[in-house]
C-alpha cells in the first residue's frame, strides 16, 4: 500500500498519466487507435505516426535536456533546423545528379557539420566569454533564419532525390527511418550520459558551475559539447523536415521548434534551473506534445481552437509539477494521514 | 544595487565606464548608422524619414517599455507577439460589430491586462520560470486569435480610419501620426514610474536581488505580478496602435515580434540579468533597429533577410560590449 501512496510523487508520473490520459481519451474517440498493422513489411498505425512525427522534436529536445542540465537553454535550435534543411537542400538542387547517394551524402554531412560549427559558436559564447544562454543563442535565433534565408536566396527549394527523401520518410527495418534515426541518438546520448560519468559531470556544472570547476570539472568543455550536441540534434531534425516536404522553406521549417522542445523538456520532469535532468522524461514529454496535436485531429477538436486546447494542456501539466501545489499536495495528504492515525 | 554605489563612488571619472555607458554607445551608433545613411542615399537625412522612424516603429516604441519593466525585475515576456496579434483581432472584430472606439479599446486593454495578470500569478505564486509562463500564455493568445478568427479582418471604422491617415505637422517636413504622440506619452509615464516612484525603485531592487528586496521590505510579490500586468496592458497598446497602422485584425501578424521588442531592450543597453537598464535606451534600441530596416529599404536591392543578419549582428556586439563593461566594473 505504501508504494501506492508514494507513487504520485514519483518524477514522473504527472507526465506518465497526462501522457496515458491522452493515448486512452484517442482511443475513445476512434476504436482502432492501438492497431498497428504491417504493410508492405512495414509498421503503420496512429501510434507509429506519433512516434514519426514527433521524431523531429524528439531529437530536438534531446539536444536541450543536456543544455538545460547545464543550467543554460538553446534557442537558436530553430534557426538551426532551417540552415541545416536549407543547405542540405540547395547542395542537393544544385548538383548535376540530385538522386545519386553520394551527393546526399555529400550534403548531408556538410549540412551536420555546418550545424556543429553553429553550436560550436554557441559555445563560444557561452563557456568562453560568459554571455548568459538565453541571449547568446537568441544571437543565433535572430540572425539564423537570415543566414538560412541567404542560401535559398528566399526561395523554397523543392528537389527530387530519392536517398534524401528516405531520412523523412524512407523505412529502415520496416520502421520510418526518422524513428530509427531519432531512437539511435537518444540510445547514444543515454548510454554516453549514464553509463559514463559525463551526465554526473553535466548535473554538476548545472547545479553549480563554479563548485564543479573548482572540484576539478572542465565546466567549459562540457559546456561548450552540449551545445555542440544540441546543434546536431537539431541539424538531423533540420534534414529529416526538410526530407519529410522535400522542400527547404528558411521561414517555416523548424519555427517555434525550441518552444515545443523546452516544453517537451519542461513537462519531463526537467527543472529550466539546471542539474538534475531525466532523457526518459524527455521522450514522454516530447510524445505528450506530439499525441496533443494528434489527439486534435483524432477528437476531432476545430483546427480554430487547437493552439488553445494545446496551451491549456501544458499550463495544466507545468502547475500541477509546480513547486507550490506539490508542497501543498504533500501537506494534504500528510494530514489525511496523520487523521487517520488519530 | 551595487551599479547605483560604486558609479557614485567614482562619479567624474571616465563616461566609458558610467552606467549610462551602454546608452551612450547606443545613441553614438544610432548617429553614425544615420549619418551613414544619408552620405550614401539622397534624401535619407529628411526631417520626414526622421519622423517615419516614429511613425512606423511607435508600436515597438510601446512593446519595449513594457518589456524594459520585465527585463528590469529578470524576467521576461515571450507572450506579447501573440498579444499585440490578439489586440487587433479583438479591435477589429469589435469595430466590424459596430461597437463605438473608445468602447473597443478598453476592452483590449482590459483583455491584455487580465492576461498579464494571469500571468503574473502564475510566474510568482506558484514559482514558474517567466520563461515558460509566457511561452505558455504567448500560445494561448495565438489560440485565441485563431478562435476569433483564421482570417485577416479589414477595418473600415471611420474614426479607426481618422486614426490612421492623421498627420500631425509639428515643422515644415516633419509630419508624425497620433501613434507617435501615444507612445511618446507611454515613454514619459514609464520613465517617471521606473526612476521617480516607489514602485519603479522597487522594479530595479528586484532585479538587483529578489531576495535583498524582499529583506529590505519592499513589495516583491506585487511588483513581481505589476511588472507583468504593465507588460500585458503596453502590448494591448502597442496592438491597439497596430490596428492603426494595418487597419486590419490578423491572427498571424506579429509573430516574432516578441524578439523584435527584446533585441530592442537588450541593444538599448538593458541587461538580461535585470536591475540595470534605461526605458529611453529601450526607445534608442527600437530607433536603431528602425534605421537599418529604412537604410536596407534604401538600398533597394537588400533583401529583407540582411536585416535578421544585422539584427543579430548588433545584438551580439551588444552584449559582448556590455559583458566587458561589466567585468570593468567588477
Amino acid at each position: 500500500m505504501n508504494r501506492l501512496t508514494d507513487l504520485p510523487k514519483a518524477r514522473l508520473f504527472w507526465p506518465i498519466v497526462t501522457l496515458v490520459a491522452l493515448l486512452l481519451l484517442n482511443a475513445a474517440v476512434a476504436p482502432g487507435f492501438f492497431a498497428i498493422r504491417v504493410q508492405n513489411g512495414h509498421l503503420f498505425g496512429s501510434l507509429i505516426d506519433i512516434l514519426r512525427n514527433g521524431a523531429p522534436t524528439l531529437l530536438v529536445a534531446l539536444g536541450m535536456t543536456l543544455v538545460i542540465a547545464t543550467r543554460g537553454i538553446d534557442l537558436s535550435v530553430g534557426a538551426v533546423v532551417a540552415i541545416s534543411g536549407a543547405l542540405a537542400c540547395t547542395i542537393i538542387a544544385d548538383s548535376p545528379d540530385p538522386g545519386s547517394v553520394g551527393t546526399v551524402l555529400a550534403a548531408v554531412s556538410v549540412a551536420l557539420l555546418f550545424s556543429l560549427v553553429l553550436g560550436a559558436w554557441n559555445g563560444l559564447l557561452v563557456a568562453v566569454f560568459g554571455i548568459q544562454p538565453i541571449i547568446a543563442t537568441l544571437i543565433l535565433m535572430t540572425a539564423g533564419r537570415g543566414i538560412a534565408m541567404l542560401i535559398t536566396e528566399g526561395q523554397i527549394i523543392t528537389i527530387t532525390s530519392a536517398p534524401f527523401k528516405v531520412i523523412g520518410a524512407g523505412h529502415w527495418f520496416g520502421l520510418p527511418a526518422s524513428i530509427v534515426i531519432a531512437g539511435g541518438m537518444f540510445a547514444l546520448a543515454a548510454l554516453l550520459t549514464r553509463k559514463t560519468a559525463l551526465g554526473l559531470l553535466i548535473e554538476s556544472v548545472g547545479i553549480n558551475p563554479v563548485a564543479s570547476r573548482l572540484a576539478g570539472v572542465r565546466s567549459r568543455g562540457i559546456i561548450w559539447v552540449v551545445y555542440v550536441f544540441s546543434a546536431l540534434c537539431a541539424g538531423i531534425a533540420g534534414l529529416m523536415i526538410a526530407s519529410n516536404v522535400t522542400a527547404a522553406d528558411a521561414n517555416s521549417a523548424g519555427l517555434y521548434i525550441e518552444m515545443d522542445a523546452i516544453l517537451a523538456v519542461v513537462i519531463g520532469g526537467t527543472s529550466l534551473a539546471g542539474g538534475r535532468y531525466s532523457l526518459t522524461g524527455t521522450l514522454i514529454g516530447a510524445f505528450i506534445i506530439q499525441t496533443l496535436t494528434t489527439t486534435v485531429y483524432t477528437v476531432g477538436i476545430a483546427p480554430s481552437i487547437t493552439l488553445v486546447f494545446k496551451a491549456l494542456v501544458v499550463i495544466a501539466v507545468c502547475l500541477l509539477q509546480s513547486p507550490v501545489l506539490q508542497e501543498k499536495l504533500r501537506q494534504r495528504r500528510s494530514t489525511t494521514k496523520a487523521g487517520a492515525l488519530a | 544595487m551595487t551599479t547605483i554605489v560604486s558609479t557614485s563612488a567614482r562619479r567624474g571619472r571616465d563616461l566609458l565606464g558610467s552606467r549610462f555607458a551602454p546608452v551612450l554607445v547606443t545613441l553614438v551608433l544610432l548617429v553614425v548608422v544615420f549619418i551613414v545613411g544619408s552620405t550614401r542615399y539622397r534624401g535619407f537625412a529628411s526631417g520626414q524619414v526622421i519622423a517615419n522612424l516614429f511613425v512606423d516603429n511607435a508600436f515597438l516604441i510601446v512593446l519595449a517599455v513594457g518589456m524594459t519593466f520585465v527585463i528590469l525585475t529578470g524576467g521576461i515576456d515571450l507572450s506579447v507577439g501573440s498579444v499585440v496579434a490578439l489586440s487587433t483581432m479583438i479591435a477589429a472584430t469589435l469595430a466590424r460589430d459596430g461597437w463605438p472606439p473608445l468602447a473597443v479599446i478598453l476592452v483590449v486593454l482590459v483583455t491584455t491586462s487580465t492576461l498579464g495578470l494571469l500571468v503574473g500569478i502564475v510566474i510568482h505564486y506558484f514559482q514558474i520560470q517567466p520563461f515558460i509562463a509566457t511561452l505558455a500564455a504567448m500560445f494561448l493568445a495565438r489560440g485565441l486569435c485563431y478562435v476569433i478568427s483564421l482570417n485577416s479582418i479589414s477595418i473600415t471604422d471611420p474614426w479607426f480610419t481618422a486614426m490612421a491617415q492623421t498627420r500631425i505637422p509639428i515643422l515644415p517636413g516633419f509630419t508624425i501620426s497620433p501613434s507617435v504622440i501615444v507612445a511618446a506619452i507611454v515613454v514619459v509615464v514609464a520613465f517617471v514610474v521606473l526612476h521617480y516612484t516607489r514602485l519603479g525603485r522597487t522594479v530595479y531592487a528586484i532585479g538587483g536581488g529578489e531576495n535583498s528586496a524582499m529583506l529590505m521590505g519592499l513589495r516583491v510579490p506585487r511588483t513581481k505580478v505589476l511588472v507583468y500586468v504593465i507588460s500585458g496592458f503596453c502590448s494591448g497598446v502597442a496592438g491597439v496602435l497596430f490596428t492603426f497602422y494595418t487597419l486590419s485584425g490578423y491572427s498571424l501578424t506579429a509573430v516574432g515580434m516578441e524578439l523584435d521588442a527584446i533585441a530592442a531592450v537588450v541593444i538599448g543597453g538593458t541587461l538580461l540579468t535585470g536591475g540595470y537598464g534605461f526605458v529611453l535606451g529601450s526607445v534608442l534600441g527600437v530607433l536603431l533597429l528602425g534605421v537599418i530596416q529604412t537604410i536596407i529599404s534604401f538600398e533597394g536591392n537588400l533583401s529583407s533577410w540582411w536585416t535578421k543578419i544585422v539584427v543579430g549582428s548588433l545584438l551580439l556586439v551588444f552584449i559582448v560590449l556590455q559583458r566587458l563593461l561589466t567585468a570593468r566594473r567588477r
